[in-house]
């Protein structure tokens, strides 16, 4: 087990359940954007949501965030089922990278711990270490208008792992980015979740993107899951064989039938 | 400075021809008078002009810094009640209207003739486009910031100190500026509806005397108050807002 940095979290991830959607129903302008979800992503799993844009894929992460609630159906997070606790458990990574141009990269980072109430300086040393660890030493003190795309999406990640919650939700993090940059932040955050273990929702566009960062892998189309998958590809060589693999290809193949 | 040229160049041109008309026509002084007339006359009331300057700068400035404190209050106090927002926002609007100058006899009788009426003139000729600017501006926040807030423990006051707040920051300074070029109006606004000093009165008191050269003199002294006020802003902008002028947007 890795020693994570934020003490404050490994209480409260270890022995809670994870995430779960029971018969999830949302109606959003007359439309279901969700119609009947089930979904069950154990601790420290990482769940891959794939489908087209309007998919309800965006829906169903503000719905698990505590931001929204289900019309019909319930949404648990650690065995709790009230918008406020699955609020107090979810930290959100948007589309956008959302950093504040009026805060350096490690202030935008501290944000949370701010939040919370910690004086800036010792929000900002308990956050150093991390940009260290993270292979974003350096840039602490630059303006976020003086990163490139993929370092801004890595300090927009650290801000949402610094929230010290147990799970994660991260909306397609890597779709703005060209592709050779959003590989390498597939890798940067493979390993950031390695050293960071947390419960993962990772909504994207990008079927490979999902059967690499995740366990489980689930189609969403006009509303319902489609398609489960679940990920048991070797996954450590270099990326070239893991998505040649015929395991691999095979699994892509059955998400994008699903997506049709 | 290259944004200096253009317009000082005008400027020197525009009172290059009317030296020349003023003198080609032989209008008299007291009709209209010269650029090198109305230099002159701010040579030989420099005295005079200063201190009514100072006192006119001083109801410039302190009214100024009223408006200011009390259309942010506002603007804040709209910001969280959606309720008063409803229900005030409409009537600020409406009392836009009003014109000030016939407030200004009104607030001296009600406030005697010293600073005070000058204040309140200034503050109520400024405030407007700060509070409907801030609260624009307030309301302008990313709707996607506010819901990461929330996912990292903000609370809403959380969420006005680090988001709503700095956000709005170049919409306020946008409505500051503007605010700050009304002032020197409010402030001889409220001289004229009764003063015994001030820029404001000096003009009063030349009007008679036909002093045209005079009373230009206090216009143009005025327009330095003014430009002050609106350079001290501009200023203050940048040190505040410094995110926005590192073309951040781009």
């Amino acid at each position: 087990m890795s020693q994570s940095i934020l003490e404050a979290d490994t209480a409260a991830v270890a022995g809670i359940s994870g995430v779960a959607l029971q018969g999830v129903v949302r109606v959003l302008g007359g439309k279901h954007v969700l119609d009947g979800v089930d979904l069950q992503v154990p601790v420290r799993g990482r769940l891959g949501i794939v489908g087209r844009s309007g998919a309800g894929k965006s829906t169903l992460l503000s719905l698990v965030a505590g931001l929204d609630d289900p019309d019909a159906g319930t949404v648990s997070v650690g065995g709790t089922a009230s918008a406020a606790a699955r609020l107090a458990r979810c930290a959100l990574m948007p589309q956008r990278d959302c950093l504040l141009p009026w805060r350096t990269a490690l202030d935008n980072a501290c944000l949370a711990l701010e939040n919370q109430g910690l004086p800036r300086a010792e929000a900002r040393r308990r956050a150093a270490p991390l940009f260290e660890r993270l292979g974003l030493a350096g840039a602490e003190r630059l303006s976020p208008a003086r990163l490139s795309g993929g370092m801004r999406q890595r300090v927009a990640f650290l801000r949402t792992l610094l929230a010290g919650k147990e799970v994660l939700l991260l909306d397609e993090p890597f779709g703005a980015l060209d592709a050779i940059t959003r590989a390498e932040l597939q890798q940067w955050l493979a390993a950031a979740l390695a050293q960071e273990p947390r419960t993962v929702l990772l909504v994207t566009h990008d079927v490979e993107e999902a059967l690499l960062l995740c366990e489980q892998v689930v189609v969403l189309a006009a509303g319902r899951v489609t398609a489960a998958l679940d990920v048991d590809v070797p996954r450590d060589g270099p990326r070239r064989e893991v998505v040649t693999n015929p395991g691999f290809v095979e699994l892509r193949e059955r998400a994008l039938e699903a997506i049709e | 400075m290259r944004r200096v040229w253009p317009p000082s160049l005008l400027l020197a041109a525009t009172v290059g021809v009317w030296e020349l008309v003023v003198r080609a026509a032989g209008v008299p002084d007291y009709l209209f008078p010269a650029p090198t007339a109305v230099a002159s006359a701010l040579r030989a009331d420099a005295g005079l002009l200063g201190r009514a300057a100072l006192v006119t700068a001083r109801e410039v400035a302190l009214g100024y810094l009223l408006a200011v404190a009390f259309a942010l209050a506002l603007a804040v106090l709209l910001h969280f009640s959606a309720a008063l927002r409803r229900a005030l926002l409409p009537i600020l609007v409406l009392s836009q209207t009003v014109p000030t100058v016939v407030l200004a006899p009104v607030l001296a009788i009600l406030l005697g003739y010293g600073i005070a009426p000058k204040l309140v003139v200034v503050a109520i000729v400024c405030f407007f486009p700060i509070v409907v600017n801030a609260v624009d501006g307030l309301r302008a926040t990313d709707a996607e910031l506010v819901r990461m807030m929330r996912t990292l423990h903000g609370g809403r006051l959380a969420i006005f100190r680090r988001v709503e707040l700095p956000g709005a920051l170049p919409a306020i300074f946008s409505g500051a500026r503007i605010a700050a070029t009304y002032a020197a109006v409010g402030a001889i606004f409220g001289e004229w509806a009764g003063s015994s000093s001030g820029l404001g009165f000096v003009m009063l008191q030349a009007q008679p005397a036909l002093a045209t050269g005079r009373i230009f003199a206090a216009v143009l002294v005025l327009c330095a108050i003014a430009l002050g006020l609106y350079a001290l802003v501009a200023l203050t902008e940048r040190v505040v807002v410094p995110w926005e002028r590192k073309g951040a947007r781009a």
